[in-house]
């Protein structure tokens, strides 16, 4: 994703709120769409968006942090989500979580100090017939060994780098 | 399959004007995805052109059929041949051995439609899955599509509530409320607007036939809310899917614009007059929004806290509306009500369980996939018959049948069939038929703190028994585990436990809290050893 610079987060933001303005219940479809173009939900653009859409700060505030998937800091060049949910355990999920924080370098709900991943438990994924499954950048994968994490994790990095 | 397909959807040629042209059918499917099918799809293409060989690449959806994916199949002249689970290095190989023509391989399985496993099964809602490619309209159409939305704008709304009904279809998101019955509520409301939502937040483990049916028949789903659109006078309906399923929202955006343009949706339905216009909205990770109210507060843009009921969604729901809200499969099963006739489909099942339901085998599991099949088969069957054993090969301990708010369900109750009402007798639920297979390495006490975990991080938090039950559970769970054999701090921990979980489930506001309980009463009711309680408690859950 092309980085966008702080002070360009309003300029960025307007747009889509001018998209979103007029939808019913529109306050989740336009911070998607701001995730989406800055790849998080940045601080700033909070009183802006309460403003247009004519809410309190806190209530725009109390939607980001209720949902999992809004993000209120940059994540990493690779996201990583090891799916944690029954299916997948009944598979090694615990294991390969493990194998995944050892072999990253990384804490799960964490971003590396370098900026390269972010490593995230996510339940369910859809893939339980398969499972375990995991999740780097848009892509999906069944069946992960530990073998087959740190191979799809060399590829993911070197096209990330 | 119609030659007078358009070219459309997913699909790429490679010409030349010898050969007549071979089909190749490639899951698009993300779990067959996830198995390596875009590397296979290209690998083929790539390969074919090498080899100046003639060939259409159709994506189609899965055929739930998941060891088996990425599942190539070819049209020969006796059916579709299928091959599986390749790899995009047997690509050359399986060219070698006639792929095209249906040549034998040892990835071979012989005729899709023969294979056993879906031999033996009863598909009326995924009668298409992976059979079509899930963006074309012709294919639909070809298939039974849109007959039974025909037969609806012939019918009054009424009739559409009363047929529904008759079928005895109940909802499959696991509540298994009759659906007929809340659409007359609905059917019934005086309002300038109302709604028809879909709530494909999908968030339990072992589910997946909800993605199936958005990523691989949309317009089913299309058709289903349609016709409960026309049938109760709502000309509004969202489909609320989760962010995990980024695939299943692009399918369906795709779906509702192709089927929009060609009249299926929009201000006048296929010249009816009537109006049904249809939205896909991304949830954002939050689990309690497959609850309905949930839901609903999510789609008006606010937090996914629980509403308290009355007033139902049917009389106030979304945007204070009445309000049709109904699960995926309970949506796309209405299509064929309407088309076969609610005696067709009370035909299946048994009891007050009419029709079929696609069980979701799940996990520890050999040959884990989609089975539709109606009421009544057993846990044994879906698990030995259809399942082959575990996939570890180690023997089957435990399954979790309804998903995380399932109870483990023991040996002893693998011969119960599976309907409502004979699972609801021994406590235990048959939700929307996700089951989940553990072996004997599985620690049901570390599955039941699991479960309390879980609601722990996804209680929206409004009622207290939810939102600090499941931390007291954890804490609780911890201390029984921690405590000696035989102790009066165990026994006395798991008093407490039991006590707990009864205030959980009467106290709590939806099914999150009300129902954490029921994995770990049945863990500890059935699976005493594993939280070091040699006394085998007898208590059903």
């Amino acid at each position: 994703m092309r980085q966008i610079a702080p002070a360009d987060f309003n300029d960025a933001v307007q747009p889509l709120i001018e998209a979103h303005r007029d939808v019913p219940g529109g306050l989740m479809p336009l911070l998607h769409a701001v995730q989406d173009k800055i790849g998080y939900v940045p601080d700033e653009v909070v009183p802006q968006i309460a403003q247009a859409l004519n809410l309190s700060r806190a209530e725009v505030h109390g939607v980001i942090t209720f949902y999992h998937h809004f993000r209120r800091e940059p994540a990493g060049r690779t996201v990583v989500q090891v799916c944690r949910a029954e299916a997948c355990q009944s598979c090694g999920a615990d294991e390969l979580m493990a194998h995944a924080e050892k072999s990253l370098g990384c804490e799960s709900h964490h971003t590396r100090a370098d900026g390269a991943v972010t490593l995230e438990p996510v339940y369910c994924l859809g893939l339980c017939a398969s499972s375990p499954a995991m999740k780097v950048g848009d892509r999906l994968h069944a069946r992960v060994t530990p073998e087959k994490f740190d191979r799809i994790l060399t590829a993911a990095q070197g096209a990330a780098a | 399959m119609s030659a007078a397909r358009p070219p459309e959807g997913a699909r790429t040629a490679v010409h030349s004007t010898e050969v007549p042209q071979l089909k190749v059918y490639v899951p698009r499917d993300s779990a067959a995805v996830a198995a390596g099918a875009n590397e296979v799809a290209a690998a083929l293409q790539l390969e074919c052109a090498r080899r100046g060989l003639e060939l259409t690449l159709v994506r189609n959806s899965s055929r739930g059929l998941f060891w088996l994916e990425p599942l190539v199949e070819v049209e020969t002249p006796a059916g579709r041949v299928a091959y599986g689970p390749v790899d995009e290095s047997d690509v050359p190989a399986l060219l070698d051995a006639g792929l095209l023509a249906g040549g034998e391989h040892p990835l071979r399985q012989g005729l899709t439609e023969e294979i056993p496993y879906l031999a033996k099964q009863e598909r009326l809602t995924f009668r298409r899955m992976g059979v079509t490619d899930p963006l074309s309209l012709a294919d639909y159409e070809a298939h039974g599509g849109w007959s039974g939305l025909r037969n609806a704008l012939r019918m009054d709304g009424a009739a559409i509530v009363d047929l529904v009904t008759q079928s005895g279809l109940r909802g499959r998101g696991g509540a298994a409320f009759p659906a007929g019955i809340k659409w007359a509520t609905v059917l019934k409301a005086q309002a300038a607007q109302k709604y028809v939502c879909c709530n494909a937040d999908e968030g339990d483990s072992g589910t997946f036939s909800d993605r199936m049916t958005l990523e691989g028949d949309p317009f089913m789903l299309v058709e289903g809310m349609t016709i409960a659109g026309i049938a109760v006078g709502a000309t509004e309906g969202y489909v609320y899917i989760r962010s995990e399923y980024p695939d299943a929202v692009a399918v369906m955006r795709e779906a509702i614009e192709l089927a929009t343009a060609a009249g299926f949706l929009g201000d006048d339905v296929l010249g009816s007059g009537k109006a049904f216009r249809l939205h896909v909205r991304m949830a954002a990770g939050a689990y309690v929004c497959g609850e309905e109210t949930a839901m609903l507060e999510s789609l008006e843009g606010k937090r996914g806290i629980v509403r308290a009921k009355p007033p139902l969604p049917a009389i106030e729901g979304l945007f204070g509306q009445p309000t049709v809200i109904n699960n995926v499969i309970t949506l796309a099963s209405i299509p064929v009500i309407l088309e076969r006739g609610a005696q067709f489909y009370k035909d299946y099942g048994m009891g007050r369980s009419t029709g079929t339901l696609p069980f979701q085998l799940a996990g520890n599991v050999k040959h884990g996939g989609l089975i539709e099949k109606a009421f009544g088969l057993t846990l044994r069957e879906l698990l030995y018959d259809f399942g082959g054993g575990s996939r570890s090969g180690r023997p089957i301990k435990t399954v979790q049948v309804g998903g995380p708010l399932g109870t483990y369900v023991p040996e002893s109750q693998w011969d119960i069939p599976l309907d409502y009402e004979a699972y609801a007798a021994v406590g235990a639920v048959v939700g929307h038929g996700g089951i989940v297979v553990h072996d004997d390495t599985a620690d049901l006490a570390k599955l039941s703190r699991y479960a309390m975990e879980f609601c722990a991080i996804e209680s929206c938090g409004k009622c207290t028994p939810c939102r600090i039950g499941s931390t007291r559970g954890v804490e609780v769970i911890d201390k029984i585990t921690a405590a000696a054999s035989g102790s009066n701090e165990k026994q006395q921990q798991v008093i407490l436990l039991r006590s707990l979980c009864d205030t959980m489930l009467a106290g709590s506001l939806c099914a999150m809290g009300g129902m954490t309980p029921f994995p770990v009463l049945s863990a500890l009711n059935h699976y005493p050893e594993d939280f070091g309680l040699s006394v085998p408690a007898t208590q059903a859950a």
